[in-house]
């Protein structure tokens, strides 16, 4: 009957599984620490090829979002059902903001004929080819991650609905958050070296 | 006694001043992106990202409220994500 729930252990789980996805990350901006310091000016014309208003506009968009999670929290812990609720639903739709602004960004990139093993990136220099091929191995990890994200969220969001994940159980909802929060880490680091390089 | 039970609470007050924080960051590491300052651009920008991550995960992340587990684990991954990262580039820079 009286089943002893360990939210420590929930949440320690949760956070091994982010340091693993931290060095999966980390990994990956090793090699462009390194292929940027091989590469400084075809890095820096490749950064200027990429739209920073949209670049922009996604990190905006993922803080709200980060912002709107770590208030569902809140708002669950007050016993504010309704306002979790449409937290949950503004931050889930913040993460279709930034997947259909992705979209557009790589579409127009893919019409200029820029994508792994495009014909302009292959004849080109292999700086910019390698700049390119980090751009779409990170971002579009980092974009599957935001989908996972939002699977979460919206489980959460049923579960919320559900009174399942209520003022005194809701780990569920706290760990969906730590991983969109993640999500939100890694943009950040994402958004300058890749838009605003010099 | 439930340990389980002192959770602690943000405010919606304090959540939206460090959004407000987060946003002007960025507002800042994007003006600065358009001055040439040589050498110091990339530091600078990667100096902001790190504090934008600080304050996301404090607060937003909560590990200024975790308990000694959490918070040695974390600083663990982060010194061998120190480590992975700066002995490689040392190694790429100075070879």
């Amino acid at each position: 009957m009286n089943k002893r729930i360990d939210k420590t252990g929930i949440k320690i789980g949760m956070w091994l599984f982010l340091y693993s996805e931290i060095i999966l990350f980390g990994g990956l901006f090793v090699l462009y620490a390194a292929y940027f310091y091989k590469y400084p000016e075809f890095f820096s014309e490749g950064g200027k090829e990429l739209n920073r208003v949209i670049g922009t506009v996604n990190t905006i968009v993922l803080l709200v979002s980060s912002f709107t999670v770590a208030a569902s929290i809140t708002a669950i812990q007050r016993k504010a059902k309704k306002q979790a609720v449409l937290f949950l639903i503004f931050s889930i739709l913040c993460g279709v903001v930034f997947l259909v602004n992705k979209y557009f960004e790589w579409g127009a990139k893919f019409h200029h004929d820029i994508y792994p093993n495009s014909e302009t990136l292959n004849s080109g220099e292999v700086g910019l080819n390698i700049f390119f091929g980090l751009y779409y191995i990170i971002t579009g990890l980092h974009g599957l991650h935001v989908i996972i994200g939002m699977i979460l969220l919206s489980i959460s969001l049923v579960f919320v609905l559900a009174g399942k994940v209520n003022e005194s159980r809701f780990s569920m909802l706290e760990n969906s958050g730590l991983y969109w929060h993640l999500v939100d880490l890694i943009w950040i680091f994402v958004f300058p070296l890749f838009y605003l390089v010099l | 006694m439930d340990s389980q039970e002192n959770h602690h609470i943000l405010s919606y007050t304090k959540l939206g001043f460090i959004l407000g924080l987060l946003l002007v960051l960025t507002g800042i590491t994007v003006a600065v992106s358009y001055v040439d300052i040589g050498f110091f651009n990339v530091p600078l920008a990667l100096g902001i990202a790190c504090t934008k991550v600080t304050f996301v995960l404090l607060y937003f992340m909560h590990l200024k409220y975790e308990g000694p587990i959490v918070n040695l684990s974390f600083i663990g991954t982060i010194s061998f994500l120190i480590i992975m990262i700066g002995f490689t580039f040392w190694d790429v820079a100075f070879r």
